[in-house]
C-alpha cells in the first residue's frame, strides 16, 4: 500500500512538472521570446547565486571541521608518524590557500563579468608571461613538496638497523581474523608453509624448525612495548588483506604467497593516549583495509602499548607454540 | 572527402537501419547517450540503496527487499556480501559504462564529424559495431545481477585472489565470469570506437581545418582515444589471465592459498602482477573519463563567456602532458603493497608532476572567465561547476599521490571523497554540460532552462554534501568498502555525519530526476531549436537542425580560422564562425 502511494506521489509530481513545462513553453511562445534566450535578469540571478554559493561552500567545510574535526585521528602514536603529520600539515598549508583563492576568483569572475549586451568581452587569447608564471610557480611549489615527500618516505620506509634491539611480530591475516605471532626469545620467526595450516596450527608453522619452538601466537589483542622498534612481517593465507593501524600511521598489505614488511616505534602507551584524547575508552586498533569478503568490515584486533616491563610480563604469560601443539 | 553528398542521401532507409543498426554517427551518438544515461541511472540508484545501509546501518527498509528481493535484503536489511556486490557494480557502471562509453561514445561520435566537417566517421560499420558491443556488454553486466551467488563483489578493481575464488565470496562465481566477459566485450567496443575516432580526426578534416584549428573538444577526444588504445588492451590481457586462473587452473596471480580450510594447488603466481596490469589501465582510465569533459567544457566556457579560450596551445599541451604522465603513475595505487620503496619514490615523483598541467588548465579556465561576458545557460553552469570540482578534488590528490601520506589514507573514505569529486563529479558535470549544450544538435529541440538551473544547483549542493564529509570520515581512519562502521566504537562519532551524507545522496538522486524529465520531455515536445542557438563558431552549427545523412545538404564548408574568434575587436558581432574568411586586417589566431 505504502509503495503504491509512493508511486502515485511520484507519478503526480512528474505530471505536474511536465504540465508546468508545457505552460512555460506556451507562455514564452506567446510572449515571442526565444526558448533558449537567457534573459538579463536570469543571468544576474545565476551570477549572484555563484557569489553566495562559494562562501557557503567554505562555511560548510568549516562547519564540518568544527563539528567533526575533533574526531579525526589524534596526534601520531609512532615516531615516524610525526614526520608524516608534519608533511601532512605542510601539504594542507599549500592546498587551503590555493583552494580559497581559486574558488574566490571563480565566484568573483562569475559575478563581475556577467552578460551585459552593451559590453564586449576582452579578446585576450594568450599571454606568454602569464602562462609561464603559472607553469613555473606550481612547478617550484611541487618541487618542494616532492623533495619533502620523498625525504619523509625514505625515512619512514627505512629498515631497522641490524644491531638495534627490536621486537619481531608476524601479523597473519585470513578471512576474517588476525593472528599475531611473536618471535620469542631468539627473535627469529620459525619457518612456515601454507600446506601445514591445519586446525590448531593456524599459521602453518613448521614445528621441525627450532626457531619456531618459542614462537607465541595470540588472537584478539596483541601488545607492544613503548619506545622500542617493532618489526612487522605481514602474511595472508587466502585473499589480500591490509593491516591498517591508523594511530601509528602504519599500513601494509597482506598478500598470499609473499611476506611484506613495515616497522615503527610506538611513542605513547595506551594509558597515555587515553589521557591525550581524554577518552577513557580509547584503544589502538588494527583493522583490515583491503576488501576481503563479506565480513571485511569487522576484521579487527586490539593493540595495547605498554611499558616494556608490563609487556614482558604479558608476553611470558602467553603459551609457547610448542606447548600449545 | 571524396564521396559526395548525393551518393549519401539517396538510399531509402528502413526503420531498422535508421534507428537500430544505424551507421550514422548522429544516431549512434544518441544511442550511446541514452544507454549511458540509463546505465548511470541504475548505478546511481545502487549508490542510494547502499547509502541507506551506511546511513542507518541495520535498520529495516522494506524498499530494499522490494527492489532487491529476499536473497539480497532479507527483512529490509542488505546483507554484507550484497552490499559489496552493489558497490562493485556501482563503481563498474559509473566508471566504464556511464563515463567511458556513455561520455566518449556520445560526444566523440556526435562532434568529431560535425566539428571537423566530415560526412560521417571513417567507418560507419565499425562505429555501429562499437555501439552494439557496448550494448551487449551492458546487458551482460545487468544480467550478472541476477545469477546464482550474485554479481561480481570484489570491488571494481577485482583484485585476485578475492575475485578468483568463489569460496572467498559468492560473487566470484558465475557473477565474476560474466563481469569479465562483459568487460572483455566492452574493451573491444572501446577499441573499435577509439580507432575510428583517431582515424577520422587524422584523415577526414575539411579544407582549412588544420590540427591547430580544431576545437579543444576534438583535441580532447583524440588524446582520450589514443590513451584508450594504448591502455585498454592491457586490461584485456589482465582479464584474460584472470579467466585462465579461474577456469583453467593456471597460477598467474595465485600462490600459497588456503581457503575455507582447503589448501589449493596454485603455485608461483602473484596478485601484485594483477594490480600492475589493472592500474596500467586503471589510472589512465580516470583521464579517459576526465579529458572529454575537460574538452567539452573548454568549448562551452569559451562560447558562453563570449571570449576565446585562454591559452589554446597551453590547453592542448597540458592535455598531452597529462595523458603522457598518466601512463607512468599507476604505482601510486600500490604504495602499500610492499613495493620497493625506491619504486614508490619514482611513482610519487611522476604522480605529483600531474599537478603542473592540471594547474595550468585551472588558471586558463579562470582567465577565460576574466573580463568575459558570461551567459549562464545550464551548460555553462555545469561547466563552471566542473572548474570547482576539478579544483576541489584535484588538490586532495596532492595528499594521495605523496607516498608517505598515502600510507595512512590509502583505501579510506578520504579516497572515496577525493575520486568522486575529481573524477566522478567533474566527468559527470562535463557530460551534463555537453548534454545541455548539444541537446539542440542531438534532438533538434531545446531543453528547459529553469529546470536545468534547478537541476544544477540542487546537484552541486547535494553532491558536495555527499562527498566533502567523506574526507573527514576518512581522516578518522574509516576504511572504504565497509558494510557498516558499527563494529568499531571508535567510529561512532560519525553516525550523524553518515546520516547527513545519505540524506544528501537521496537528494542528489532526486535532482537527477529533474534532468530525466527535462530530457525526455524536451526530446519529444520541447520548443524547436534554431540552427545556431548559442551563437557559436564551430562547424556543427552550420548543419541543418533536422538530421540528414551526410550532415551538410551541399558542399562541406571550408574553414578559414580557429574556432575561438569571440568578441574579436573590430568585428560587428561577438562571434565569427570558422567558415568566415579572414578579412584583410585580421591575423589568424590559430597560428
Ligand atoms: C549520487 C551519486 C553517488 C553516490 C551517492 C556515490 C556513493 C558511493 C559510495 C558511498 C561509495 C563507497 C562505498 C564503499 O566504499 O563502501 C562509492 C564507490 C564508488 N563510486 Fe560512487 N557514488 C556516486 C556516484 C559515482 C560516480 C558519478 C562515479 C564515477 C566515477 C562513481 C564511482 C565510484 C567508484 C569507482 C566506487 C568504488 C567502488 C569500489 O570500491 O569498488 N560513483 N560510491
Ligand atoms: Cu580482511
Ligand atoms: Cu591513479
Amino acid at each position: 500500500m505504502i509503495t503504491f502511494l509512493i508511486f502515485l506521489a511520484i507519478l503526480l509530481a512528474v505530471t505536474a512538472i511536465v504540465q508546468m513545462l508545457s505552460i512555460y513553453d506556451l507562455t514564452s511562445a506567446i510572449k515571442g521570446r526565444k526558448a533558449f534566450e537567457v534573459t538579463e535578469r536570469e543571468n544576474k540571478m545565476q551570477a549572484f547565486l555563484w557569489l553566495i554559493f562559494v562562501p557557503s561552500y567554505f562555511i560548510f567545510i568549516l562547519w564540518q571541521y568544527l563539528v567533526w574535526g575533533k574526531y579525526m585521528l589524534p596526534e601520531s602514536a609512532s615516531v615516524h608518524g610525526e614526520k608524516i603529520d608534519g608533511l601532512f600539515a605542510t601539504t594542507w598549508l599549500i592546498i587551503i590557500p590555493v583552494f580559497i583563492i581559486t574558488h574566490s576568483l571563480l565566484a568573483y569572475f562569475c559575478f563581475k563579468y556577467v552578460y551585459n549586451k552593451d559590453r564586449k568581452a576582452s579578446f585576450f587569447a594568450h599571454n606568454n608571461k602569464l602562462e609561464l608564471a603559472w607553469t613555473v610557480i606550481p612547478s617550484l611549489t611541487l618541487a618542494t613538496l616532492i623533495l619533502y615527500g620523498l625525504k619523509t618516505w625514505n625515512s619512514v620506509m627505512s629498515p631497522i638497523p641490524d644491531e638495534a634491539d627490536k621486537v619481531t611480530i608476524e601479523l597473519f591475516a585470513r578471512q576474517f581474523d588476525w593472528t599475531a605471532r611473536y618471535a620469542g626469545e631468539d627473535e627469529k620467526l620459525g619457518r612456515s608453509h601454507f600446506r601445514l595450516i591445519k586446525g590448531f596450527n593456524a599459521l602453518g608453522v613448521d614445528s621441525s624448525d627450532a626457531n619456531a619452538h618459542d614462537d607465541i601466537l595470540v588472537k584478539g589483542e596483541f601488545h607492544l612495548p613503548v619506545n622500542k622498534p617493532v618489526e612487522f612481517v605481514f602474511r595472508s593465507q587466502d585473499v589480500i588483506h591490509s593491516a591498517y593501524m591508523p594511530h601509528f600511521r602504519a599500513q601494509m598489505n597482506c598478500v598470499p604467497g609473499m611476506a611484506t614488511l613495515f616497522n615503527f616505534i610506538p611513542r605513547y602507551t595506551t594509558a597515555e593516549m587515553k589521557q591525550k584524547t581524554s577518552n577513557e575508552n580509547f584503544d589502538y586498533i588494527l583493522l583490515c583495509n583491503k576488501i576481503c569478503g563479506a565480513a571485511h568490515y569487522n576484521m579487527q584486533m586490539k593493540i595495547i602499548v605498554e611499558s616494556e616491563e608490563d609487556y614482558n610480563k604479558w608476553l611470558s604469560s602467553q603459551k609457547r607454540f610448542l606447548a600449545s601443539n | 572527402m571524396s564521396t559526395t553528398h548525393a551518393e549519401h542521401s539517396h538510399h531509402e532507409q528502413s526503420f531498422i537501419t535508421k534507428y537500430v543498426f544505424s551507421q550514422d554517427h548522429k544516431m549512434i551518438a544518441k544511442q550511446f547517450l541514452i544507454t549511458g544515461f540509463l546505465m548511470g541511472f541504475i548505478g546511481m540508484m545502487m549508490s542510494v540503496l547502499f547509502r541507506l545501509q551506511l546511513g542507518w546501518p541495520g535498520e529495516s527498509f522494506p524498499i530494499l527487499t522490494f527492489l532487491l528481493g529476499e536473497n539480497w535484503a532479507p527483512d529490509g536489511v542488505l546483507t554484507p556480501d550484497k552490499y559489496l556486490a552493489l558497490v562493485t557494480i556501482h563503481g563498474t557502471i559509473m566508471v566504464f559504462f556511464l563515463l567511458t562509453a556513455g561520455l566518449s561514445g556520445t560526444f566523440s561520435n556526435l562532434l568529431i564529424p560535425l566539428q571537423l566537417g566530415a560526412r560521417d566517421m571513417a567507418s560507419g560499420f565499425l562505429n555501429m559495431l562499437s555501439y552494439w558491443f557496448f550494448f551487449l556488454s551492458s546487458i551482460i553486466m545487468l544480467v550478472s545481477l541476477g545469477v546464482e551467488g550474485g554479481p561480481a563483489s570484489a570491488g571494481w578493481t577485482i583484485y585476485p585472489p578475492l575475485s578468483a575464488l568463489p569460496q572467498a565470496i559468492p560473487g566470484s562465481g558465475l557473477g565474476m565470469t560474466l563481469w569479465l566477459v562483459s568487460m572483455a566485450i566492452f574493451i573491444v567496443s572501446s577499441l573499435l570506437g577509439s580507432l575510428n575516432y583517431i582515424v577520422t580526426i587524422l584523415n577526414l578534416r575539411t579544407k582549412g581545418m588544420k590540427m591547430t584549428r580544431m576545437p579543444l573538444t576534438i583535441w580532447a577526444f583524440l588524446i582520450t582515444a589514443i590513451l584508450g588504445v594504448l591502455t585498454f588492451p592491457v586490461l584485456l590481457s589482465a582479464a584474460l589471465l584472470l579467466i585462465f586462473d579461474r577456469s583453467f587452473e593456471t597460477s598467474f596471480y595465485l600462490s600459497d592459498i588456503v581457503v575455507a580450510g582447503t589448501a589449493l594447488d596454485f603455485n608461483g603466481g602473484s596478485p601484485i602482477l594483477f594490480e600492475h596490469l589493472f592500474w596500467f589501465l586503471g589510472h589512465p582510465e580516470v583521464y579517459i573519463v576526465l579529458l572529454p569533459s575537460l574538452g567539452l567544457t573548454s568549448e562551452i566556457i569559451s562560447v558562453n563567456a563570449r571570449k576565446p579560450i585562454f591559452g589554446y596551445r597551453a590547453m592542448i599541451g597540458s592535455m598531452l602532458t597529462i595523458a603522457f604522465i598518466s601512463i607512468i603513475v599507476w604505482g601510486h595505487h600500490m604504495f602499500v603493497t610492499g613495493m620497493n620503496p625506491f619504486l614508490g619514490a619514482v611513482f610519487t615523483f611522476t604522480t605529483l608532476l600531474v599537478a603542473i598541467p592540471s594547474a595550468v588548465k585551472v588558471f586558463n579556465y579562470l582567465t577565460t572567465l576574466w573580463k568575459g561576458n558570461i551567459r549562464f545557460t545550464p551548460a555553462m553552469l555545469f561547466a563552471v561547476g566542473l572548474i570547482s570540482t576539478f579544483i576541489s578534488g584535484g588538490l586532495t590528490g596532492l595528499i594521495l599521490g605523496d607516498s608517505a601520506l598515502d600510507i595512512n589514507v590509502h583505501d579510506t573514505y578520504f579516497v572515496v571523497g577525493h575520486f568522486h569529486i575529481v573524477m566522478g563529479l567533474s566527468a559527470v558535470f562535463g557530460m551534463y554540460a555537453g548534454a545541455y549544450h548539444w541537446f539542440p544538435k542531438l534532438f533538434g529541440r531545446m531543453m528547459n532552462h529553469n529546470l536545468g538551473k534547478a537541476h544544477f544547483w540542487l546537484t552541486i549542493t547535494s553532491v558536495y554534501g555527499v562527498f566533502l564529509p567523506m574526507h573527514f570520515i576518512g581522516l578518522a581512519g574509516v576504511p572504504r568498502r565497509y558494510y557498516s562502521n558499527s563494529a568499531f566504537p571508535l567510529f561512532d562519532s560519525f553516525i550523524d555525519l553518515n546520516e547527513i551524507v545519505s540524506a544528501f545522496a537521496i537528494l542528489a538522486a532526486f535532482a537527477q530526476v529533474l534532468f530525466f524529465i527535462n530530457f525526455v520531455y524536451s526530446a519529444l515536445r520541447g520548443p524547436k531549436a534554431t540552427q545556431n542557438p548559442w551563437d557559436s563558431n564551430t562547424l556543427e552549427w552550420t548543419t541543418p537542425v533536422e538530421h540528414i545523412h551526410g550532415n551538410w545538404p551541399g558542399d562541406i564548408p571550408a574553414v578559414h580560422r580557429w574556432p575561438y574568434d569571440y568578441s574579436k575587436p573590430g568585428a560587428a558581432s561577438d562571434f565569427i564562425p570558422q567558415t568566415v574568411p579572414l578579412s584583410e586586417y585580421e591575423k589568424d589566431e590559430g597560428h
